[in-house]
């Protein structure tokens, strides 16, 4: 019994909060929809939220993990959408409906998305920055053009598609699972060996492949595997809704996943969560509060608290109102941490906690300056 | 002939796209930033000359009614640019540039629902003096078409004199290059960086004006495709590159005409741009101008 009391001391609980908070809340909610007493709209909102924390793990892989800035989350989604909801389609004409319809449809979505993630990751491997970011945003509108012009027979045209819908009382539930499935894919893959190769990538790519990382293999497999969660978020959608129109997959859609990715933090998985789950409800609610004249209200009141957020954020001057007023050290100062040591893990690397040489911002940018250092062989032939 | 009138619009909406490819591109050389709300700065414009032409319309002579109005978003635009630096842009100075990226696009929004919330989100139409159109032999011109073409080559000529030859211009280029070593030779990052916003929204003004000359409505989202069009013409030019901008955006503007005067393309317009894009920077991955740096541990 004791030697049970000590291994279960010895868990380290923090890895598994995600988990643990993911199925308390589809456990709640599950019994309280088993006793009929939720109302629609939570069961929207459920719906949504569950989305877009998808949406904001598997983008987090690419931005957070991988160091790429990608503009075209929403083109992965659309594909997922429209070739998830087209499967269902079809296995309903052949009698296949329910849940099985719907894990097949799952399959072949994300299945589908990843082939294009594969496709997108293979320029992503020349270009660097803001010029990738223009590509993913390029191929997002590329898909949303194709799938807007298609045939009515194929996948709907400009009208959209019908998709077959899912028993809404129980759709959240799977939605919920696939969260799990996806946080136990990504944790796994961030902790792993490959998962240090894609973190060591984003920190020094040059230093990484001196060190023998396959810098192409594991960039594509990180667009590929981000690709195929967004594609489950996009057949999910497609069972949420009762058509699929590809203008809803516009920039700005990727652009609100992105924004749900910064604000969390990058790379940090739990922060995606709280943040794709503190936005999508601000949204939906600020839509259903503001009706009729006060409608437009909703977007202005969106667009400042996002400018004033990342403002408080990220400001260089008020880092010490920041380090002094911030979640961390409320909670360290109830447990009585020593908040300089209690969350400084190596897999929750923040951008400038990691010690590169390189700084983000020449990373990111494509201008990177060229040290002149003292030792340079190539000296010669420049200029 | 058909070929010859498609190719003068395309240059001409390609000088559009230039315009505020510019705005981009100078912005992304001095500030090392995307604007994300450069495209809603046209829409600022577009509104101003909305409101300005409409109300001293009937008062004025048509054509000093319309230089008024330009004028007037030209200075609208130019201090919105300024203000919005100073707001939002500046203290994120020395941030993670992901951080004002998303700030970026938070003034966009919040541009787009402040014009929202002041006139609809209905299209509104904006009434133009008639400039009517120029006839040589077959071919028939509209005067907005030249005055754009016209307009566009004064700018760039202007523009790169500008940078070129006067002190304020070669700061700017000292500031692209290397920010610390320019600060160091006793240059005003501070003054620079308003000076860039500045030309670049006032760019973006006029780039509004020759929109709406085109297609005279206007709405909420009136900047968002040319933005992110010369967003797309500044990454093929190079981004950062003062004439890369002005070659994308009429490489994308002859593009797009051609495009859509073939029936069969036109529904596929925007893709074929963004292919093209794609396309380029494969085989270049820093766009046609673009300076390719080394990179190094």
């Amino acid at each position: 019994m004791s030697a049970f009391i000590v291994k279960f001391k010895n868990i380290k609980w923090k890895r598994y909060t995600n988990y643990i908070g993911i199925s308390l809340v589809l456990l709640v909610f599950t019994v309280l929809t088993l006793a009929d007493s939720l109302p629609q709209s939570t069961l929207f909102l459920l719906e949504k939220i569950g989305i877009s924390i998808i949406l904001s793990i598997s983008l987090g892989l690419v931005v957070g993990f991988l160091g790429e800035l990608s503009l075209g989350h929403a083109g992965f989604m659309c594909i997922g959408a429209y070739i998830g909801g087209k499967t269902a389609e079809l296995l309903s004409d052949v009698g296949v409906e329910g849940i099985f319809a719907l894990l097949i449809s799952v399959v072949v979505g994300a299945l589908t998305a990843a082939v294009f993630g594969f496709i997108v990751g293979l320029p992503a491997l020349r270009l660097k920055g803001d010029y990738l970011a223009i590509v993913t945003l390029a191929f997002c509108e590329i898909v949303k053009t194709a799938f807007e012009n298609s045939s009515k027979e194929s996948f709907g045209g400009p009208m959209g598609l019908r998709t077959p819908r899912f028993d809404k009382h129980y759709l959240f539930i799977i939605i919920f699972s696939f969260i799990l499935v996806c946080l136990a894919v990504m944790q796994n893959l961030i902790r792993s060996k490959h998962g240090r190769a894609i973190t060591a990538i984003r920190d020094n790519e040059i230093a990484a492949r001196a060190t023998g990382i396959n810098v192409t293999k594991y960039k594509l497999l990180a667009f590929i595997i981000s690709a195929a969660f967004a594609g489950v978020a996009g057949v999910m959608y497609s069972f949420a809704n009762s058509t699929v129109a590809a203008s809803a997959f516009d920039y700005n859609y990727s652009i609100e996943i992105l924004v749900m990715v910064v604000l969390g933090g990058m790379g940090n998985i739990t922060g995606g969560i709280i943040s794709a789950t503190v936005i999508t409800f601000l949204n939906v609610k600020l839509t259903t509060m503001l009706t009729g004249d006060n409608a437009v209200l909703k977007d202005l009141v969106y667009a400042l608290i996002l400018v004033l957020i990342v403002i408080y954020n990220n400001a260089p001057a008020l880092k010490y109102v920041r380090e002094r007023y911030n979640i961390r050290a409320l909670t360290d100062k109830i447990f009585k941490k020593r908040s300089d040591v209690s969350y400084d893990t190596d897999d929750e690397g923040k951008w400038d906690r990691v010690p590169t040489k390189i700084k983000m911002d020449e990373l990111l940018s494509v201008d990177v300056v060229v040290r002149e250092s003292v030792i340079d062989p190539d000296k010669e032939g420049k200029e | 002939m058909e070929f010859l009138l498609t190719l003068i619009n395309g240059v001409s909406l390609g000088g559009i796209y230039a315009m505020i490819a510019l705005g981009y591109t100078m912005v992304y050389g001095i500030a090392k930033m995307l604007n994300f709300a450069h495209g809603d700065i046209i829409m600022v414009g577009g509104y101003s000359i909305f409101v300005f032409a409409a109300t001293s319309f009937g008062t004025l002579p048509p054509w000093v009614s319309l230089l008024f109005a330009v004028l007037m978003a030209v200075i609208i635009c130019a201090l919105l640019g300024f203000g919005v630096e100073k707001l939002a842009y500046k203290p994120l100075r020395g941030a993670s540039p992901l951080a004002v990226l998303i700030t970026a696009i938070g003034v966009s929004s919040f541009l787009q629902s402040l014009a929202q919330v002041f006139f609809g989100s209905a299209a509104k139409f904006v009434q133009f003096p008639d400039l009517g159109s120029l006839s040589l032999g077959e071919l028939t011109v509209s005067y907005s078409t030249l005055i754009t073409l016209i307009s566009t080559v004064i700018v760039m000529l202007a523009l790169t004199l500008f940078v070129k030859l006067t002190k304020t211009g070669r700061a700017m280029l000292a500031v692209s290059e290397d920010r610390e070593a320019a600060q160091l030779m006793g240059v005003n990052i501070n003054f620079i960086i308003s000076i860039t916003f500045i030309i670049g929204s006032s760019l973006a003004a006029l780039a509004g004006l020759f929109s709406l000359m085109n297609v005279p409505f206007i709405k909420p989202t009136f900047g968002s495709l040319p933005g992110i069009k010369a967003f797309t013409a500044a990454v093929i030019g190079g981004i950062g590159s003062i004439p890369g901008a002005m070659l994308g955006g009429i490489l994308l503007g002859v593009v797009e005409c051609f495009s859509n005067s073939v029936p069969t393309l036109a529904p596929y317009t925007n893709a074929i741009e963004f292919a093209i894009l794609i396309i380029i920077l494969i085989v270049k991955p820093t766009g046609i101008l673009g300076k390719k740096r080394r990179e190094k541990v």
